[in-house]
């Protein structure tokens, strides 16, 4: 309990994390890389054809882990809305900040290779149903965190404003995770769920849990190289950033 | 392996343009994800450093153009 206690104290420091978070960003990012490069190859030369949708499934193992990390990424926006509102703690304004453009970025690919897998399995690209428009509105919601940090002058009030925001939408994540089981839809339902066995065999699904995996450690480095990043454009004028500026330059 | 030939794999079934579509966005998607922040880094480091020798420059009274600029 004291250790936690410790490392929450120290989250405080902007500096500890820099430095205590900048090996484990590289090294997330070569095994996310990894990760999603012998997932996506698996799944797309190995795992065997869909016996109704032929090959064009193979499109799920960069949709499924894409929709998965835009689910993950703003619910830990909003939690990190939370820490921030509560204790202040301005790394989770970091976080928010440095979170939104990757988890844009993770539901605009959702949504692309939904809309092409959709041509060829249901005959259209876009249904306005409850879970396509959910994962727009997603979409939408980063699209709302990251105007309204450029919109707002004082970095603080951003700040507050954003976890506000962050907060709020977290609404939409069950929103998304039920709209499969709550309205009917073309959309099929989860392939892994906690409470049973996956709905498919272990060939097509091993890929796939490769793939998640893959994904989730790449967003906790990239996000770690982003937090990174605002730790030293808000610090820029202290004496450890000006060092460590004079260290890269000689 | 699922396909007998490197023809078979590129045609996926006759799914190919949507397939290799998908996933040339896929691609293109994780390498923004990651080059972003990298060229953020990169770009920081460079001005500061530009930043801090022009800050010792004045400090040694040296005549510094990009000020007069």
């Amino acid at each position: 309990m004291s250790a936690l206690k410790t490392l929450w104290h120290r989250l405080g420091s902007p500096r500890w994390f820099f430095e205590i978070s900048a090996p484990w960003a590289t090294g997330l990012l070569v095994v996310g890389l990894l990760g999603i490069a012998v997932g996506l190859g698996w799944g797309l030369a190995i795992a065997p054809p869909d016996y109704l949708q032929g090959d064009s499934f193979r499109i799920m193992y960069l949709h499924v882990p894409a929709a998965i990390l835009s689910e993950s990424c703003y619910m830990l926006m909003g939690a990190a809305g939370v820490v921030l509102l509560v204790w202040r703690m301005k790394l989770a304004d970091m976080v928010i900040a440095a979170a939104a453009p990757i988890g844009a970025a993770f539901c605009s690919i959702a949504l692309v290779t939904g809309a092409i897998w959709g041509r060829p399995t249901w005959g259209t690209w876009w249904v306005w149903d409850a879970r396509t428009t959910s994962v727009l509105v997603l979409l939408f919601l980063y699209f709302g965190v990251i105007a309204l940090r450029q919109a707002m002058p004082r970095e603080e009030t951003a700040g507050r404003a954003c976890a506000i925001l962050a907060i709020v939408g977290v609404i939409d994540i069950p929103i998304i995770k039920y709209s499969v089981d709550w309205w009917l839809t073309l959309h099929q339902p989860s392939t892994f769920k906690l409470t049973a066995a996956p709905s498919m065999p272990p060939e097509m699904y091993l890929p796939l849990l490769v793939s998640v995996l893959g994904f989730y450690a790449f967003f906790v480095g990239v996000l770690l190289l982003g937090v990174g990043n605002e730790v030293l454009r808000r610090e820029h004028r202290t004496q450890w950033v000006n060092d460590l500026v004079r260290s890269r330059a000689s | 392996m699922s396909f007998e030939s490197w023809h078979d794999f590129l045609y996926m079934g006759g799914h190919y343009a949507f397939v290799w579509s998908a996933y040339g966005i896929g691609v293109v998607g994780i390498a923004f994800i990651l080059l972003r922040p990298l060229n953020a880094r990169r770009r920081f480091f460079a001005e500061q450093a530009q930043r801090l020798r022009r800050q010792a420059g004045a400090e040694s009274g040296e005549y510094d153009a990009s000020r007069t600029a």
